[in-house]
């Protein structure tokens, strides 16, 4: 990919509340036209990522490009192709659907007209409900008119925070569908964001997981949930001179994280000795070769420990 | 930016708690009439009982004017409280909503939305005195007609002829709007950093409370503070009412309420730009 298709360019950003550290050092790079799945259990650093890429919250360091421009320095010009919806969808219940986006489009800054507002309903289905005030829609429409109002000035990217939260199966088929339809046939680049991998494996092309505000691995979804792949965590003496052989050879394709001294690989169960005998002959010396489960399994369990650490606080 | 500030009166004016003020003061103001009506004569006897031996009063004491300065005078510490109500809402009441989110994701600058917002609730105050001004002088005027204002402050007594009243009224209304607005950018200022309007509408009233009780006890040390506390400058619209006026006192003062909203309102505007919004 060159570097002019990268949408999103997110590097080594960190955000710190008091003690805890929602965002770790997090990498990320989301392409033009991906639905990108941005995977991670609850509490995992997702909804404060987004908000960095919203501007709601400033990170402590790192950096974050979208289209190319340094975000805290362009943000309006960047703010004017990007669409979002953060956690819940909230509106101005006292308002009209109709006049809720209107608002919106006038604070974009965008000319607008009844015909995109109802357009923009229409999509979502809520035409017939223009004149309702939002406060008596159910979650559901909210959502739903959270996408509208996310559409409303034809951004290139949308960052969708959870879509499908408290959607019931219906609903959340009718989001999905709606994402596969802006990226297909709109040609949007999506950030999706989700706790739930089978939702992310059915709509997006790549995706990232995190957990504690790292990034744990990241590459395209058909590669890494191949159930005959394994992750094989490999922790080696210098992790930079591993790192300077292991780029100039063909296993950085597989290679999906190095955090220090630590490797993690994807690939086959019978590729591992070859990958042991790779490092070795490279004099590189490995200290532990631990071969973990596939990225289903492997999801399952970070979400687990995170319901677990939820329920233990409790 | 007025399409910004078009939107924001809008969204104030949809809402029910705005009208509670001009609601309280619709129904106040006609009930201080409806009560003078039936006892105003009393109160004014009541109010000239030391001076009735030295002097004959004669004309029409009781008219709109005498009647519009005693409800400002009363209401001081209530329209604080109605102001409040609204201008503690604006930034906290998107909190509450969550629709801060929906705000700053959009391509507006964060300096541009407190201004707008900081403008909006200007405009609120400025129509909340214009009410009161329109209940209390037009109003009055057409229940008790014009006539000659009689103050009795302490051992003064002023009269003003009728024809040299309503210039002053005015202005007072005027200085009245500076002391409101500085009274809302103080609850803008309490709005901002928090997530619920009921928590900048007592801290503001409680701090003008605070103030007033410490104007008033008799005590050096509080009373070298006073001219330091903006409360004691919300009041300054009666030196409009003195004769001479004291230009010197009027500006002192309107510049003290100025600096106190200017403080207020880049404090504002600097804590919320450093703020991370996580409602």
């Amino acid at each position: 990919m060159i570097a002019e298709n990268k949408v999103i360019e997110v590097k080594n950003l960190t955000k710190k509340f008091n003690n805890l550290v929602a965002v770790d050092e997090l990498n990320l790079t989301v392409f033009k036209g991906d639905i990108f799945g941005f995977l991670g259990p609850n509490g995992a650093g997702k909804s404060t990522t987004i908000r960095m890429l919203l501007t709601l919250i400033k990170p402590d360091s790192g950096t974050i490009k979208i289209f190319g421009k340094d975000l805290l320095k362009d943000r309006l010009s960047i703010l004017r192709n990007v669409g979002s919806i953060v956690e819940k969808p909230d509106f101005y219940g006292y308002l009209t659907a109709y006049k809720n986006l209107e608002i919106l489009g006038k604070i974009s800054g965008i000319d607008v007209s009844k015909k995109l507002i109802m357009k923009n309903l229409e999509l979502v289905g809520l035409a017939e409900r223009y004149n309702s005030k939002v406060k008596t829609f159910s979650h559901g429409m909210k959502q739903r008119l959270g996408i509208a109002q996310a559409l409303l000035h034809d951004p290139e990217l949308i960052i969708l925070d959870e879509p499908t939260t408290g959607l019931d199966p219906m609903g959340m088929k009718e989001i999905r569908d709606l994402i596969i339809y802006l990226s297909k046939d709109l040609k949007k680049t999506i950030f999706l964001s989700s706790h739930l991998l089978n939702e992310v494996e059915m709509v997006a092309n790549r995706m990232i997981i995190i957990n504690k505000g790292r990034a744990q691995v990241e590459g395209y979804v058909k590669e890494l949930l191949n159930k005959n792949k394994l992750f094989v965590s490999i922790e080696v003496e210098d992790g930079q001179i591993a790192f300077n052989i292991i780029k100039d050879s063909r296993w950085i394709d597989s290679m999906r994280n190095h955090i220090n001294n630590t490797f993690e690989f994807n690939v086959e169960a019978n590729e591992i000795p070859y990958l042991n005998k790779f490092l070795v002959e490279n004099d590189i010396m490995v200290n532990s070769i631990i071969p973990k489960r596939s990225l289903e399994e492997y999801f399952l369990k970070i979400t687990q420990e995170a319901n677990n650490g939820r329920f233990n606080k409790n | 930016m007025v399409d910004l500030i078009r939107i924001e009166l809008y969204k104030i004016f949809k809402k029910w708690r705005t009208y509670i003020g001009f609601i309280a003061l619709g129904i106040l103001v006609p009930l201080i009439h409806i009560a003078m009506l039936i006892e105003g004569k009393t109160t004014i006897d009541f109010m000239t009982r030391n001076i009735q031996e030295s002097f004959v009063l004669v004309g029409n004491l009781l008219n709109t004017y005498l009647i519009s300065y005693i409800i400002l005078t009363s209401l001081a510490v209530h329209i604080p409280f109605l102001i409040t109500l609204v201008s503690g809402d604006l930034l906290a009441g998107e909190a509450t909503s969550g629709t801060y989110r929906l705000l700053i994701t959009r391509p507006i600058s964060r300096t541009k939305l407190i201004l707008v917002k900081f403008i909006a609730g200007f405009i609120y105050t400025n129509l909340l005195i214009l009410w009161l001004a329109f209940l209390s002088l037009v109003l009055g005027y057409f229940i008790f007609g014009s006539g000659e204002l009689l103050i009795i402050d302490g051992q003064m007594v002023i009269i003003f002829e009728s024809n040299d009243v309503l210039w002053r009224f005015l202005l007072a209304y005027g200085f009245a709007t500076l002391g409101m607005t500085t009274v809302s950018s103080l609850a803008f200022l309490f709005s901002s950093l928090v997530e619920n309007a009921i928590g900048p509408i007592i801290s503001t009233m409680a701090i003008i409370i605070v103030f007033i009780i410490l104007s008033a006890i008799q005590v050096d040390f509080f009373q070298n503070l006073k001219p330091y506390l903006f409360t004691t400058h919300i009041m300054s619209w009666r030196l409009f009412f003195e004769q001479p006026l004291d230009i010197n006192e009027i500006l002192k003062s309107g510049f003290i309420l100025l600096g106190h909203i200017l403080f207020f309102f880049f404090l504002t505007l600097t804590l919320f730009n450093k703020k991370d919004i996580l409602t």
